[in-house]
């Protein structure tokens, strides 16, 4: 392999971002198509490196690596295995779509759709880096159009929600840089290397310095997932976003928490991760319990989803922390399979606000009248986000409570009541979105457009898809999965 | 070779430095007050250089004269964008005061 | 032949797919996609069956995933009890939805209705050929959204709405008991398939603790879907959807479903006998209080809910016992006279345009094929010989007779079955006999199409006949066709007597209140008001329901309230704080830059001082 994907994969998006820019301004158009042809083509890259995944190797592939920094031990080291690899895909499979969601846009759009493209740069590298600084960087480097998609073109709070959203996850990046750096110094080794370091943590690193350290990482990666109870910026993020954002907001980058914890914190300090697992475990159920009760509380429908994101993260923190075979791997199936539903349920919301512009649910009703296919996706998207058998969503949950019940046996029998309230939160958000009559005022109101069908049509497959063959995730992540266990558990 | 003793120089120098910082922090014309800021890069000049005539035991006796040259070339540019700056600001307010730039205030 | 099963729910899935992308272009046509599709598996189920009774079986499967170090597979089988029910389901199926196209004519979500009903069957169908949990599961669960979506057919009107979301959540509620014991299951064997589970626990080596609980687990899901006390109160209310559906999934297939769970993972039950008791008690329970809520019912259809709620409960009853043969066999029988009952009553409300039984009287003369078949569907309901459920019942009452753990079941079986013939028989007598008591419905009514006509005839053969397969002068070939190692249980004809002598005095007493008249019902009310008022209030379960409805509520809003002012408050608290220290370092900041200047100077003199007198 002479051709450096990865570094396609980061780049291209801030090189078509470039380009772009010499677009003027004023032809939105001409802007529109060519930021969605260039989302269009880490898809392809993805699709081209799809077979090599195919075959089930545990190890990093298509590495590069390059010195950045040497004599301080950074170097630009990408590479990317099973565990990364569903996560790129659903990266470069949700921008695309995210970005046609922007299309109706029509404020700033030059801004809008190039800070898009940065945004994918960063979210790309923050999943293929494996250098500590490199993944720093990309880390940090999302906020930053993160900060001005919600703070420019949100709703009405925009600005406190953008600040909130900057200065909380900022918070947890910090605390994760002084872990890095901390990490780097107790190890005493002239490397950034995620990999090696994780290789040398065991045995150079005193075990009350890595338990800061783990908690120090951990505490950053958990405000990004987020983690009860650190999940306050989610909910006015979200509601605050517009679509598009709201759509990569909770399909990729809350992934970025619970991919590095199991990157990063876990497999570093496999002995601190399984003395704190009945913790994190514990955290997990929180979350599960806590963002369903949350969510069936809310008025806002935007909220709600958003508070079913906090309630599904918790399987996959829950599946982590158990450590086995089956719930890691319901735990990483989680995390696609969330991201494909919760991209759903978002431009569904986009969609009936756009026609509405309300989200109160207790204005909106008898949607699935007044627009029945809009109602008939978001019927199977909330039927995919309660956990039915046949889609996505079963498969996570399913697999993670499966591997967890005979590691921690009284959480999962707590966890049964959270999918029952998961149920009836969504069932709650159908009856009172789309059930009924309509009012007068939204009584006549446009049917989901094409443009919005290509949109969600795209995920309602990968949603049925992922249900029925779970093999396209699981076969890739099946040997990281039985790395990554025996490493917790052999080592403890 | 019979010179002047050092502290002639060092005297000069700080009462150059004194007189600069004096105006820089009590003057308010704008253009005095970069004047002083002149003087008090001049005066760690005089001090560079006596000190570099002076210490001659170790390593080259050049190091400080080339660091005054150096601080010349910045003084020269600092002035170019200081009064640029001052231009902009005087085209603008049609006055000088440096009082009444207190665009900062919390 | 039985190696090509998937092509019998496959044939449905196709028809769901052609309506969901084409239906739109033929209309009210489209209907026939479905029936045609329907018709085709119903010729294979019958050609399968036909192979299963000349010893055909099938194993079909493919690895599905590989999961760690274990391989999960994917498949379905088919044998005796797969084939025969395969067969009812596709009867019932293609008989429901040729009485669709009739009684759905107009109706403007036609092509949904239609779509939504062949996804349910090709769940069923796919339910009944699973070899394995997960793919049970699915298929399960998708009868569950289909089961909410037609409940909530006419979801413009939040009523239906309402009682489709209680279907979905009561159900859920025992599903969720459901997969706790899959996990448990697969955790102790290492696989979903029924046959490699069967295969562990027959080693013997299980904690029988252990299997209890799993075994309870997988009851829950069956309570759930089955309507079995005290998961029974979504049932009711589902009828709030149209009738053709009742029939089919709230009659005939999906709540049968729970039975079929229980039958499936039958050894698992065998070596718990504490759970199985669990089943058999649950199912007497049930099968005597909805048959006693069912007596004081107003509503033709709910009325039948309730009669459904109490088969059910006969039918667990039977497994309970260890009957898993006449289980399977009331199952059978049931799906045909029940569906024919719903279908009957829908004819009846199609016709009427109202479900109170005190506005209809007299439509026998105006409805005489719906009456007439109504009829011959009440008396195999009620257990009169030969028809189809006096065979299935007196083998139900048999077993439970020979229960020796607790004979009370059997008296409460007796009594179900004698409220059975009386509900039953007051029901044919209000809607058919007597005089007309509102004669704007009467007026008005009509027979209906053939169309509909037709699934009622054909219905009413087996629900006449079926029994026959199981009848003892037959030699119960159906129970040894279905479990060739069945042990039947001693005939007795004190229970036969007694079989017959209840559901005859139910009838006669029905006839002798509600056609002749000996009580003054108004005076007999007043008497039994407090027992009245309890049946007329559903033993008040759906109060207990909504009690516990309300404190979920309650807490959800109290940990939303939490959220925003403890959790986010300390959040945005902590921001106020910082923001406040920033006012106060405000007056600090003068925007003179000369008085930084003198700061800065001064700092730095002192610091130069210090650092002198420190002798630095």
């Amino acid at each position: 392999m002479t051709l450096p994907v990865l570094s396609l994969l980061i780049f291209v998006p801030l090189i078509g971002a470039a380009i772009g820019l010499l677009i003027p301004a004023d032809q939105k158009a001409s802007i529109k198509g060519w930021v969605f042809a260039v989302t269009l083509m880490p898809l392809v890259l993805v699709g081209i490196m799809w077979p090599s995944f195919t075959g089930g190797s545990a190890g990093m592939q298509f590495t590069e690596n390059i010195p950045w920094v040497p004599s301080l031990g950074i170097s630009y080291n990408l590479g990317v295995d099973g565990l990364s690899f569903p996560l790129i895909a659903l990266t470069a499979f949700v921008f695309p779509l995210a970005t046609a969601a922007a299309f109706g846009f029509d404020k700033r759009v030059k801004e809008f759709f190039i800070l898009i493209l940065v945004l994918e740069t960063a979210v790309m590298g923050v999943f293929l880096a494996l250098d500590y600084i490199l993944f720093y960087v990309f880390w940090e480097a999302v906020l930053i159009p993160m900060y001005f998609l919600i703070a420019i073109w949100g709703g009405s709070r925009r600005e406190f929600a953008a600040i909130k959203f900057l200065i909380y996850t900022m918070v947890g990046s910090l605390l994760m840089l002084v872990g890095i750096v901390a990490l780097y110094l107790a190890t005493g080794s002239q490397t950034f290397s995620i990999t090696e370091l994780a290789n040398l943590a065991s045995s150079k690193v005193s075990s009350t310095w890595s338990v800061w350290i783990f908690l120090a990482l951990f505490l950053g990666f958990a405000i990004k997932v987020p983690v009860w109870p650190f999940h306050t910026w989610l909910p006015d993020a979200h509601v605050e976003a517009p679509t598009p954002i709201s759509v990569i907001l909770a399909a990729i980058l809350l992934k970025m928490g619970t991919y590095a914890i199991v990157r990063i914190s876990h497999p570093t300090f496999p002995e601190i991760a399984q003395y704190f697992a009945y913790a994190l475990g514990v955290l997990g159920v929180i979350n599960i319990i806590y963002g369903a009760l949350a969510a069936m509380a809310q008025k806002d429908v935007k909220k709600l989803v958003a508070y079913s994101s906090v309630s599904h993260m918790g399987y996959v923190l829950l599946g982590v922390a158990a450590a086995t075979p089956e719930s890691v791997s319901g735990a990483v199936f989680q995390m696609v399979s969330h991201g494909v539903i919760s991209a759903m349920l978002f431009l569904l919301v986009g969609i009936f606000y756009d026609r509405t512009h309300t989200r109160d649910m207790t204005k909106l009703r008898g949607m699935a009248v007044a627009a029945p296919t809009a109602g008939v996706i978001m019927t199977f998207a909330a039927m995919g986000n309660l956990g039915l058998p046949g889609l996505s969503g079963f498969i996570g949950e399913f697999f993670t409570l499966l591997g967890t019940l005979n590691v921690f046996t009284t959480l999962v029998y707590v966890t049964l009541i959270g999918l029952v309230l998961t149920a009836a939160f969504n069932l709650l958000m159908l009856y009172r979105v789309l059930m009924g009559k309509p009012r007068e005022e939204f009584a006549v109101m446009p049917d989901a457009s094409p443009r919005e069908l290509f949109t969600l049509v795209p995920l309602m497959a990968a949603t049925l898809l992922l249900g029925l063959w779970p093999r396209l995730i699981i076969d890739m992540t099946n040997p990281v999965v039985t790395n990554f266990v025996s490493r917790l558990t052999g080592g403890a | 070779m019979i010179s002047i003793p050092l502290t002639y120089f060092l005297a000069a120098g700080a009462a150059l430095f004194g007189l600069g910082l004096y105006g820089a922090l009590r003057r308010t014309n704008i253009i005095t007050v970069l004047m002083c800021i002149e003087l008090m890069l001049n005066a760690v000049n005089i001090n560079f250089i006596t000190f570099s005539r002076y210490i001659t035991s170790t390593g080259s006796q050049v190091t400080g004269q080339v660091f005054s040259v150096f601080i010349m070339a910045v003084g020269a540019a600092e002035v170019a964008v200081g009064l640029a700056i001052i231009l902009a600001w005087v085209r603008r307010r049609q006055q000088v005061n440096i009082n009444e730039i207190n665009n900062l205030r919390g | 032949m039985p190696h090509n099963a998937w092509a019998i729910p496959g044939l449905a899935l196709l028809a769901y797919a052609l309506i969901v992308f084409f239906g739109r272009r033929f209309g009210e046509r489209a209907a026939f996609i479905p029936i045609i599709a329907l018709g085709g598996s119903f010729v294979l189920a019958v050609i399968n069956l036909l192979a299963v009774i000349g010893g055909a079986t099938a194993e079909v499967r493919f690895d599905w995933l590989h999961l760690g170090e274990r391989t999960i597979t994917m498949g379905y089988r088919v044998g005796p009890v797969e084939a025969v029910v395969l067969f009812m389901v596709t009867l019932v199926s293609l008989m429901v939805l040729l009485f669709s196209k009739g009684y759905m004519h107009g109706d403007a979500k036609f092509n949904r209705f239609f779509a939504n009903v062949t996804l349910f069957i090709t769940g069923m169908l796919l339910l009944v050929i699973a070899d394995n949990f997960l793919l049970f599961l699915v298929a399960w669960e998708v009868m569950g959204l289909c089961s909410y979506l037609l409940i909530g057919h006419w979801f413009e009107d939040l009523d239906n709405a309402k009682a489709a979301m209680k279907a979905f959540l009561t159900t859920r509620l025992g599903d969720v008991g459901l997969m706790l014991g899959v996990w448990m299951l697969f955790l102790a064997t290492g696989s979903f398939r029924f046959d490699e589970i069967t295969k562990e626990i027959s080693k013997g080596q299980m904690d029988v603790a252990f299997l209890t609980l799993a075994a309870l687990a997988l009851f829950s899901g069956a309570v759930g879907k089955s309507a079995q006390v005290p998961l029974h109160i979504w049932l009711p209310d589902a009828m709030a959807g149209p009738t053709p559906v009742s029939a089919l999934i709230h009659a005939a297939t999906m709540v049968a479903a729970g039975v079929f769970l229980v039958a499936r993972s039958f050894p698992i039950f065998q070596a718990a006998p504490d759970a199985m008791l669990t089943v058999a008690v649950i199912g007497a329970i049930t099968a005597l209080m909805a048959a006693l809520i069912a007596t004081v019912q107003t509503d033709i259809k709910k009325s039948l809910a309730y009669s459904t709620v109490s088969q059910l409960g006969f039918m667990m009853l039977a497994l309970g016992v260890g009957g898993f043969a006449a289980g399977i066999f009331h199952l059978l029988t049931h799906a045909f006279f029940k569906a024919l009952l719903f279908l009957g009553s829908g004819s009846v409300i199609h016709a009427a345009h109202t479900q109170e039984m005190h506005k209809m009287g007299g439509l026998f003369r105006k409805l005489p094929v719906t009456g007439a078949t109504f009829i011959i569907g009440t008396l195999a309901l009620a257990g009169i010989p030969p028809l189809a459920g006096f065979f299935s019942k007196d083998e139900i009452l048999l077993e439970a007779f020979h229960f020796e753990r607790a004979p009370i079941l059997f008296w409460m079986a007796v009594f179900a079955a004698f409220l059975t013939a009386y509900y039953m028989t007051r029901s044919v007598i209000l809607t058919f006999f007597g005089k007309p008591r509102d004669h704007h419905v009467y007026d008005h009514a009509h027979e209906s199409p053939p169309i509909m006509a037709l699934p009622l005839l054909i219905l009413a053969v087996p629900a006449v006949f079926a029994g026959l397969a199981g009848a003892p002068f037959a030699g119960s070939w159906l129970q040894h066709f279905i479990d060739p190692h069945v042990h039947l249980p001693e005939p007795s004809g004190f229970v036969q007597n007694v079989a017959i002598g209840v559901s005859v005095a139910g009838i006669v007493v029905a006839f002798l209140i509600y056609q002749v008249g000996i009580l003054n019902r108004q005076a007999a009310i007043r008497v039994l008001k407090p027992v009245y008022v309890l049946f007329k209030q559903k033993f008040y379960f759906d109060h207990v329901a909504m009690g516990i409805v309300a404190v979920t509520v309650a807490i959800s809003r109290f940990v939303a309230t939490v959220d925003k002012w403890v959790v986010d408050g300390l959040v945005n608290g902590l921001g106020w704080f910082v923001f406040q220290m920033g006012q106060g370092a405000r007056r600090f900041a003068a925007g003179s830059a000369q008085a930084y200047a003198m700061v800065m100077a001064l700092a730095i003199a002192v610091g130069l001082f210090v650092y002198q007198a420190m002798g630095g």
